[in-house]
């Protein structure tokens, strides 16, 4: 059976398309299979970053709805052959979206696949509520600054409240995804601080992110940043998070400012 | 034109509960009206002087239906002082406000007809009945998250972590927080001038103790971070670095 995982945000704009985008194609390059599924309905964006815009044909509406299977909806990527979107209909709204409509292709995709990732729409009504409700692990996407944060804290007590697992007196494993991550900015006072951060969420740490053009550049080339450049920085961090997605454990480093290759070891122990 | 505020008394807002009798109409509406006059021709001035809510929980009426409704119980001289469960749609100016959050109590009992007459003397019952539980405090283990509200009139309420910027405590008693407190607290809310407030960590918002309440920026910057406890002395809210 696969993994269900909600990436989450409450805000909108910290990244949490992209951070789907990036983990799904992470994970299928580790020869897993993974679909990752847009619920943000009207305003859908995932195709796009995963440069799969042209081949819709059916959305998760239609499934929905009776009028398309869902294996006529997925959309095999053109690079990996592990990775699938099921993408969400622009036309509609989310009313569309039925509790048990989601419960019967989350459950058909958790036969077939072995990470169902739900990239969730922003604000915490309809759509966020069902990205949320079927999910085994939540990935928080928060971003360095207060608002962002005191988001995402909202969230967090949703997932504990809102979710089936939560409903079944189990507990839902949490993770945070900090990014655009700005280490200068950061040290300067200009953003919060990861401790600052994680001080106010409590929840574990998945990955650091750096504030890095790949990523925009990435996206408008229609490629996730770990597709496009897999050994720019933002990737690599996405590469971490994604193994620690899948059990292991590793140090989480703090991308640094960019300095030289000999002002990064040298700097290091000046400091 | 600015005011000058010359008096720097705050206002108090105080919590205080209440019993209510709730009515649960149910269709057809004529028909329980007409049993409701024959409970208060059993006993006249049932419903005299006591609050009155009115359930309209899975009811399907609209909002004439409610108002005749409401009308209707105020030509029996039932006054209806808020209205639970009801949508949106049901509601307009000049009606009753929508109350949400009642717990429920012992049911109230009817008077009987059989009783009235059969048993002139009954036994005395036991003056006082506590609608209060056993418990007098609870313990939260995770954080309070922003958002999220935790509202406790029977007693002391300790979190152990932190309470989140939007989040809020009301307690009856005391609040403990083993973290940092960035949210609101209001202790004593029902009248307990004696509770404190006590926190690893004072980023509060808002602090309240028996309705005197304390904005974040009347707080002594050297508070800020700190572990305080907080308390009242008459009107004014006291505080100290815990060491």
């Amino acid at each position: 059976m696969g993994k269900v995982i909600v990436v989450t945000s409450g805000k909108g704009g910290v990244g949490k398309t992209t951070s789907t985008a990036a983990l799904g194609a992470a994970l299928a390059q580790r020869n897993e299979k993974v679909v990752v599924v847009d619920f943000d309905v009207g305003l859908r964006n995932l195709d796009l970053v995963m440069g799969a815009e042209r081949r819709v044909v059916y959305d998760m509406v239609n499934v929905i709805q009776g009028d398309a299977k869902l294996p006529q909806a997925l959309i095999r990527d053109k690079r990996l052959e592990t990775l699938f979107l099921l993408p969400a209909s622009q036309t509609r709204d989310k009313d569309h979206l039925t509790a048990e409509g989601v419960e019967r292709i989350i459950n058909e995709l958790k036969k077939y696949f072995d990470w169902i990732i739900c990239d969730s729409p922003a604000g915490i009504e309809r759509g966020a509520t069902l990205a949320m409700r079927h999910a085994d692990m939540a990935v928080v996407v928060t971003n360095p600054e207060v608002s962002s944060v005191r988001d995402s804290d909202r969230i967090i007590g949703l997932l504990d409240a809102k979710t089936l697992k939560a409903e079944r007196g189990e507990r839902m494993e949490k993770h945070l995804l900090l990014t655009r991550y700005d280490a200068n900015r950061a040290e300067r006072g200009d953003m919060l601080k990861v401790d600052d951060v994680l001080e106010i969420l409590s929840i574990p740490l998945i990955g650091i992110i750096p504030e890095s053009m790949d990523v925009l550049k990435a996206s408008n080339v229609g490629a996730p940043v770990t597709l496009a450049d897999a050994r720019s920085a933002p990737a690599m961090a996405y590469f971490d998070a994604a193994r620690r997605l899948a059990g292991e454990t590793l140090p989480i480093t703090i991308p640094g400012d960019k300095r030289g290759f000999l002002g990064k070891i040298f700097g290091r122990k000046a400091a | 034109m600015t005011k000058v505020l010359t008096d720097s008394r705050s206002i108090r807002i105080k919590g205080r509960s209440f019993l209510a009798v709730v009515l649960s109409p149910d269709l057809p509406l004529d028909e329980w009206l007409l049993r409701l006059d024959d409970l208060a021709a059993r006993s006249a001035g049932f419903f005299l002087g006591r609050p009155v809510v009115l359930d309209v929980t899975d009811l399907a009426i609209d909002r004439t239906q409610l108002t005749e409704l409401i009308s209707g119980l105020g030509q029996r001289n039932v006054s209806i002082m808020g209205i639970e469960g009801a949508r949106p749609s049901m509601l307009g100016p000049g009606m009753p406000p929508l109350l949400k959050g009642g717990r429920p109590v012992a049911d109230f009992e009817q008077p009987s007809a059989e009783s009235a007459a059969a048993e002139p003397v009954q036994p005395a019952k036991p003056a006082t009945k506590e609608p209060r539980g056993q418990t007098q405090s609870i313990v939260i283990h995770e954080p309070v998250r922003s958002g999220q509200s935790v509202i406790f009139p029977e007693g002391d309420v300790t979190v152990v972590g932190s309470v989140a910027s939007g989040a809020e405590i009301i307690a009856g008693g005391s609040v403990h927080i083993y973290g940092a407190l960035r949210g609101r607290v209001m202790a004593g809310s029902v009248g307990n001038s004696s509770a404190r407030i006590f926190c690893r960590k004072l980023e509060a918002e808002l602090l309240a103790i028996d309705g005197i309440y304390q904005m974040a920026e009347d707080m002594a910057p050297s508070l800020r971070g700190q572990p305080v406890q907080l308390w009242l002395e008459g009107d004014v809210i006291m505080a100290e670095t815990l060491s």
